[in-house]
C-alpha cells in the first residue's frame, strides 16, 4: 500500500472557486480560468502516489504550485477539493484535533529558509515537536540528541541558529523533522537556499541518512539537477498540473511533451546517466570452454576487433584481440589463457558518464562495466556520444 | 437653496450621548463606585509605600538600577542622581511618587487589557475591522473629552484620571501588538503548525517570544503618552507633578510652572530609557 496518495487534489486562491474548478475540469488555462473567474488555480487535480521508503521529487518552476501542494499534503494550506491519505487516513476529512495528531506522529516538514526558531537553542529548536506533544523533558532532550548527533551536531546544542552557517541551520531543521521519528518527512526547497558546494554535501547527506533511515521523503525543488540526483521518481509540475511523474530517466529520455522536453534539454546528461544506461551487451568467450578458434568466429559473426573472455561465473578474465587470435590458431595454441591481455580498462556499473570520457578516450578497445567483477556489458566510444547528443536506447532495467 | 441648511434640525447628537453617558454612569454605578474605591486604595498603597522609603536610597536605588539596565554604562545613572536630587531640592520629591504611581498604574493597565486586544486583532480579521477605527478614535480625540465622561463615572480625583489615561494611551500596546504577531515570518508560523502546536502552544512558543520586541516598543509609547496625561489628568484632581503645572498657570506663575515642567521632563527621561533599555537589552 502506498504511504502518500494523493487525489484528485486542488486548491484554488479566490472566491469564485467553483466556477474556477468547473473551468479547470473543462481543460482551460491558468491563465483563461484568472480572466473569466478572478481566481486562480495553484493546483490542478493533482494525483499520485508514494511508496514507503521512497524519494518522491515535486519539481516545477516557479508558480507550478508545488509549494502550494506540499503545503496542501500536511493541510497547510486548506484543499478545495481532493482526497489526501497518509498511511490510509484521509487528511482532507479530518478535524483540527486528529489533522494534530497526524501532523505530531506521521508528517513533520524541512522549510526553504530553515523555519528555526531564533529564540530557542539548536536543542530546544530541535525538541520543539516533541515538546508541543506533552512529551516529558528528559525524554525529549534524548531523541533531539540522537537526532541531532545524526546529522553531525551533537557538539552545538546550546548555540543558537543565527550562530551557525546556513548548511548547519539546515542540518538543525533536518534534525528537528527527525526527532519526531515521522513517516514522512515533506522537504519544500530544503536546499535551495545553500550555495551549490553545500547543497551538494546536504543531498549527499541526505542520501546517506535515508540508507539507514528509511523515511518516505517529498522533496520539493526547482532545480532538476537536484531531482534527478536525488529522486527515485520526480513528478514535473506545470501551472498547477502534474505534467509527468517517472523515473529520472524516463523523464530524461522519454519527455511527456514539449514541455518536459524543454525542461531537460539543458541538462548535463554526463552528470545523470551511468554506465550502466548506456552499456551493450557483451560478446564473451568462456576461458574454461572455449580456445581461439571460437573466439576469431565469434569476433567475426559480430563483426568486431576483439572480444572481453569471462569464466564460468561470468567473472571478468580480460580481453582477446583477433591478430593475437588469429597468431594463436597459426601456432595452434590451445588455451585462451596464454594470448589474454589481463589489462581491461574497466568501470563499475554506477560511473556517471562524465567520468568515462578520459577513460574512453585513451582506450584501444571497449570499456567493460562490471558489478563486483562480474561482467555485466560493455560500452562503446559512439554509445557515450549518443547518450550525450540525447539519442539512442537507454536501458530500461536502469 | 444655498441656506436649505436652516430647514433641516440640528441632529442632537449632543444630547444622545449625554443621556447615553447618563444611563452609563446609573447602570453602572455598582461597577464604577468599587472600581473607584479599589484603585484609590491600590494606588494610596503604593504611593504611600514608595513615600516611605527615604529619597536618597530611592535615588541611588535608581541609579544603581540605571548603570545595569543600560548595560554599566554610566549615562543614565549620573543623569538620574542630579535629575532626581533636583526634583527633591525643589521639595516635589511627594509629587514625583505621585505622578509616578498614576504612570505606572494606568500602564500596567494600559498593558493588561492591550495585549489581549492586541492578539485578537492578530488572530481575527473582523476583530481589526472593528478595532483599528475605535483605536483612531481614542487617539484622536482631544483628551479633555474624555475628562467629562471620567468625572461622571468616577467623580474626581485620582482613579477618573487614569481612566483618562488609559483611553488615551492604550491604543499603542495594541496596534503594536496586533504587528508584531502579524510580522512573525510566515515559515515559523507555518513551522510551528506543521509540528502539530495548539494554538496556545503557537501563541506562547512561537508568536508572543517573536514579537516581544515590537510590543515592548508599544509599550514604551503607551508609558509616555499615560505621563503625557499627567497635567490633564490634574485638570479633574489627578494629584502630582501635574498639579503643580495646572496651578501655577492658573496663577500666571512662570517660575514654578517652569521648575514642576522640568521635574516631569526628568521623569520622562528617566521611564523612557528604562523601558527601552528592558527590550534593547535582552535583544541582544
Amino acid at each position: 500500500m502506498p504511504i502518500i496518495k494523493v487525489e484528485n487534489l486542488s486548491k484554488v486562491f479566490g472566491k469564485n472557486t467553483k466556477a474556477a474548478l468547473q473551468s479547470a475540469e473543462a481543460g482551460k488555462t491558468k491563465e483563461e480560468i484568472l480572466k473569466e473567474t478572478g481566481s486562480t488555480v495553484g493546483v490542478n487535480r493533482a494525483s499520485f502516489e508514494v511508496e514507503a521508503g521512497e524519494i518522491f521529487v515535486i519539481m516545477g518552476l516557479s508558480g507550478s504550485g508545488k509549494s502550494t501542494l506540499v503545503r496542501l499534503i500536511n493541510r497547510l494550506i486548506e484543499p478545495t477539493t481532493g482526497n489526501i491519505y497518509i498511511d490510509g487516513e484521509n487528511l482532507a476529512k479530518m478535524d483540527k484535533k486528529e489533522l494534530r495528531r497526524v501532523r505530531r506522529e506521521k508528517l513533520s516538514m524541512v522549510f526553504q529558509r530553515f523555519g528555526l526558531f531564533p529564540n530557542r537553542t539548536i536543542l530546544q529548536n530541535t525538541e520543539y515537536g516533541l515538546e508541543v506533544q506533552g512529551i516529558s523533558k528528559q525524554e525529549r532532550t534524548k531523541k533531539a540528541k540522537e537526532s541531532l548527533e545524526l546529522v553531525g551536531l551533537g557538539s552545538y546544542l546550546d548555540q543558537y541558529p543565527d550562530q551557525l552557517s546556513g548548511g548547519m541551520q539546515q542540518r538543525v531543521g533536518l534534525a528537528r523533522a527527525l526527532a519526531n521519528d515521522p513517516e514522512v518527512m515533506l522537504m519544500d526547497e530544503a536546499f535551495s537556499a545553500l550555495d551549490p558546494l553545500i547543497r551538494k554535501d546536504m543531498q549527499d547527506e541526505l542520501l546517506d541518512l535515508q540508507e539507514t533511515m528509511k523515511k518516505t521523503i517529498l522533496f520539493i525543488t526547482h532545480d532538476l539537477d537536484e531531482a534527478l540526483r536525488i529522486g527515485d521518481r520526480i513528478a514535473l509540475m506545470k501551472d498547477g498540473h502534474i505534467v509527468q511523474i517517472g523515473t529520472p530517466e524516463e523523464i530524461l529520455m522519454n519527455p511527456a511533451n514539449k514541455f518536459v522536453e524543454k525542461f531537460v534539454e539543458d541538462v548535463d546528461r554526463a552528470k545523470v546517466l551511468t554506465a550502466h544506461q548506456i552499456m551493450k551487451r557483451p560478446e564473451t568467450v568462456n576461458i574454461d570452454k572455449h580456445g581461439p578458434r571460437v573466439a576469431l568466429e565469434r569476433m567475426r559473426e559480430a563483426g568486431l576487433s576483439s572480444i572481453f573472455v569471462v569464466d564460468s561465473k561470468r567473472m571478468l578474465q580480460g580481453i582477446i584481440t583477433a591478430d593475437a587470435a588469429n597468431e594463436a590458431r597459426k601456432n595452434e595454441v590451445k588455451n585462451l589463457s596464454e594470448i589474454i591481455q589481463r589489462d581491461v580498462p574497466t568501470v563499475e556499473k554506477d560511473t556517471p558518464l562524465h567520468d568515462l570520457f578520459a577513460v574512453i578516450h585513451d582506450s584501444p578497445v571497449p570499456l567493460s562495466v562490471t558489478e563486483n567483477g562480474k561482467l555485466l556489458g560493455i560500452i562503446v566510444r559512439g554509445a557515450v556520444i549518443g547518450a550525450l547528443a540525447g539519442e539512442g536506447e537507454v536501458n530500461e532495467h536502469a | 437653496m444655498l441656506n436649505f441648511m436652516e430647514n433641516i434640525k440640528t441632529i442632537p447628537v449632543g444630547e444622545w450621548m449625554t443621556n447615553f453617558v447618563d444611563w452609563l454612569t446609573n447602570t453602572f454605578a455598582f461597577l464604577f463606585d468599587p472600581i473607584k474605591e479599589g484603585l484609590g486604595s491600590f494606588m494610596s498603597v503604593i504611593t504611600n509605600g514608595l513615600v516611605a522609603i527615604p529619597p536618597i536610597i530611592f535615588i541611588l536605588l535608581v541609579a544603581i538600577l540605571a548603570f545595569f539596565m543600560t548595560g554599566k554604562k554610566l549615562g543614565l545613572a549620573i543623569f538620574s542622581i542630579i535629575g532626581l536630587l533636583f526634583i527633591w531640592n525643589q521639595d516635589l520629591w511627594n509629587q514625583l511618587i505621585e505622578t509616578f504611581t498614576l504612570v505606572l498604574t494606568a500602564s500596567i493597565l494600559c498593558i493588561i487589557i492591550g495585549i489581549p486586544i492586541g492578539i485578537l486583532m492578530a488572530k481575527s480579521k473582523i476583530a481589526e475591522t472593528i478595532i483599528t477605527p475605535i483605536l483612531d478614535f481614542m487617539q484622536t480625540m482631544p483628551a479633555f473629552v474624555y475628562l467629562i465622561p471620567a468625572v461622571a463615572f468616577f467623580s474626581i480625583g485620582v482613579v477618573p484620571g487614569i481612566f483618562a489615561s488609559l483611553i488615551f494611551a492604550t491604543p499603542p500596546t495594541v496596534r503594536f501588538t496586533n504587528l508584531g504577531i502579524r510580522q512573525v515570518s510566515d515559515e515559523l508560523v507555518e513551522a510551528a503548525d506543521a509540528f502539530g502546536s495548539t494554538g496556545p502552544q503557537k501563541l506562547f512558543k512561537v508568536e508572543l517570544p517573536m514579537a516581544k520586541y515590537t510590543i515592548m516598543a508599544g509599550v514604551n509609547q503607551t508609558v509616555m503618552l499615560a505621563l503625557s496625561m499627567v497635567v490633564i489628568a490634574s485638570m479633574i484632581g489627578a494629584p502630582g507633578l501635574g498639579r503643580e503645572v495646572l496651578s501655577a498657570l492658573q496663577r500666571a506663575q512662570v517660575g514654578p510652572g517652569f521648575v514642576a515642567g522640568l521635574c516631569i521632563f526628568v521623569l520622562a527621561i528617566i521611564i523612557d530609557r528604562f523601558t527601552q533599555n528592558i527590550y534593547r537589552n535582552k535583544s541582544k
